[in-house]
């Protein structure tokens, strides 16, 4: 009896009488039990440290040239010194402490165009989702027409025609991306609204915004918060794409996409300035698409079943 | 169904007038087009009479209706760095392009649905968790620094490929992997899970019970079925990769669409990227029209509009 009492538990994480500590803890055992998870949180955890601690960390001034030593070798190729672990670049900047600063460009950027497009997304997909009819025709038309164009040359073109700086490139990924939001949360406000809890508190002549705000809003967080942890990966690659066209946060500005643009240009001669900032984007966008495996498992038990 | 494809076509025609519109419009988000298009260091005199020849000065109505109909004839004005249409120089890179994004959506279907449908059906097995490292490598792994390191190896060190260009045919090769790796990842992954769903379904546990082959279960009621949602895929993947081909053109100098419209951005020359992004849109908008209307072909069970 007892067991079969935990086997059910196990597949109802949202359950409404589970207290927020219940919950962490259920999140923390699944989480032991899946280790590719835990290496994602760890991955995760480095970045967010490097981008928080960029300062105490980093050994130089990210900023700071020094011609005399420039295009400097990493510490174990023969040439380099340990005094630059990964090398210096074209202008003698040490190439780790570069790293660390632009976790936190990439991050800032990340967490914020997925805050931005999150937001935005949440509020059009709610709208058309609850209240259908010809405004959801009309909201759906168009997050489908930006959903099917080629994104990444129009993201390209809008950066070009805005110009460089972190704003703008928060800017760009928060709008561009905003529709893969709305259409996520139309899609499960469709399926929860017709849930019978919705409909009781309909018949108990609820308003609309309190079936919103209390019955609807709660459960998208789950899934949302899974599409954000995979988007903040995906808008790393976009501003290393950006950045590597010369079209992302000003050139002075240690950012991965700006070094591996310049990293392109000393390719042949110089290869570590392209490699390092290329396994840093690698390492955090792992960390992040681990993650993000583990929430979906975590919060859609529906998905668990499918997947074995 | 010729309902369903009449509708389509309708929407069709209605996404490449909302390209147009966002088209025309981005080139004046910062409320001048005529400083964006023209050199920072341009006199006000040099500017004002830009915008008199290029007519940036009439309404804007005025002005969209004049994109409008001379688009749809093709027509997007000149280059402003080559003075010939921009047209022309468009078309003469899209095959390139095209033959780029076709061989990298060839072979990442050719090796992801086999390893897929192996996940699929043996969940665990080496092949599988070899499926899943592809995946995984897919979706965290820039593509276009993996181009980057892989033009050191192969063509720098070893020789083997040709670093950029598009001269020989080996030239293709390098390109289309990396282009390839993304849409490999995701193709994998949704093939595995559209097998492990359908196995799971009622439909098979009758078949099973009948007793019929398991080799004809997995052909006729599995495969057909996991082929619904990967058309659809494929059919976006392409998308993707014409837009995400920018970055591995640039890494190839690989002389297409992607290439050139890197040029333009630094030319400033805004009609010409006016002119790819409308040309590489519609032939996005085709494709993803084909594979809806494959859609309706390969599933039964969707009878639009009928």
């Amino acid at each position: 009896m007892a067991t079969n009492r935990a086997a059910h538990a196990e597949d109802s994480f949202l359950d409404i009488k589970r207290t927020f500590w219940d919950r962490l803890v259920y999140a923390g055992q699944f989480l032991l039990r899946d280790r590719s998870g835990i290496i994602g949180l760890l991955l995760f955890l480095v970045v967010v440290i490097a981008a928080v601690f960029s300062p105490q960390l980093s050994p130089y001034n990210p900023l700071s040239q020094d011609l005399r030593n420039s295009k400097l070798p990493p510490g174990w190729v023969e040439g380099g010194s340990w005094d630059h672990p990964f090398g210096t670049d074209s202008l003698g900047r040490d190439i780790f402490s570069r790293i660390i600063y632009g976790a936190r460009v990439s991050l800032t950027i990340s967490f914020f165009g997925v805050l931005m497009a999150g937001g935005i997304g949440l509020i059009i997909g709610t709208f058309a989702g609850y209240f259908g009819g010809r405004v959801d025709a009309v909201i759906m038309g168009v997050v489908n027409l930006i959903l099917s164009l080629p994104y990444l040359l129009f993201v390209v073109f809008i950066a070009a025609i805005l110009g460089r700086s972190l704003l703008n490139v928060i800017l760009i990924f928060g709008i561009t991306d905003a529709p893969l939001f709305a259409r996520i949360t139309r899609g499960e406000v469709l399926r929860i609204r017709e849930l019978g809890y919705v409909e009781s508190a309909n018949s108990a002549g609820a308003r609309w915004d309190r079936i919103i705000f209390d019955h609807i809003l709660p459960n998208l967080i789950g899934p949302l918060i899974t599409v954000a942890t995979f988007e903040v990966s995906a808008m790393i690659f976009y501003e290393a794409g950006l950045g590597f066209l010369g079209l992302s946060v000003p050139p002075t500005v240690p950012s991965w996409g700006n070094m591996l643009s310049v990293g392109r240009q000393y390719l042949v001669n110089a290869p570590w300035l392209a490699t390092f900032p290329g396994l840093a984007i690698m390492f955090t966008s792992l960390g992040m698409n681990l993650l993000g495996d583990w929430l979906r498992d975590v919060l859609d038990p529906r998905l668990r079943r499918a997947r074995k | 169904m010729q309902r369903y494809f009449l509708s389509r076509f309708i929407q069709s025609v209605l996404l490449l007038f909302g390209v147009l519109l966002l088209v025309f419009l981005l080139v004046r988000v910062t409320g001048d087009p005529a400083r964006l298009m023209m050199p920072r260091e341009a006199t006000t005199e040099e500017v004002e009479t830009f915008r008199e020849a290029m007519g940036f000065n009439r309404p804007v109505l005025v002005q969209f209706w004049d994109f409008l109909s001379k688009a749809i004839r093709g027509d997007f004005g000149e280059s402003l760095h080559y003075r010939t249409p921009a047209m022309k120089l468009v078309l003469e890179r899209l095959p390139a392009t095209l033959w780029l994004a076709s061989v990298a959506l060839l072979y990442a279907m050719l090796v992801a649905i086999p390893l897929g449908l192996i996940g699929g059906f043996k969940p665990g097995s080496l092949a599988d968790l070899f499926g899943r490292l592809v995946a995984l490598s897919g979706q965290s792994i820039p593509n276009f620094w993996l181009a980057m390191m892989l033009i050191l190896l192969f063509a720098v060190r070893l020789g083997w490929f040709p670093s950029f260009g598009r001269d020989e045919w080996k030239s293709v090769i390098m390109p289309a992997f990396v282009l390839g790796l993304p849409t490999m990842g995701r193709i994998v992954r949704l093939t595995r899970s559209s097998v492990l769903e359908i196995r799971s379904e009622d439909f098979i546990r009758t078949a099973y019970s009948k007793g019929l082959d398991p080799r004809v279960i997995y052909i006729k009621h599995v495969l057909r079925n996991v082929l619904i949602p990967l058309v659809s895929m494929i059919g976006v993947s392409f998308g993707y990769m014409l837009g995400g081909s920018i970055y591995i053109e640039a890494v190839f100098a690989w002389p297409g669409t992607g290439q050139l419209i890197q040029l333009a951005i630094g030319w400033r020359d805004f009609p010409l990227v006016q002119a790819i992004a409308v040309f590489v849109s519609v032939a996005v908008l085709t494709l993803n029209l084909l594979t809806d209307m494959a859609y309706v072909i390969i599933d039964p069970r969707i009878r639009y509009g009928d």
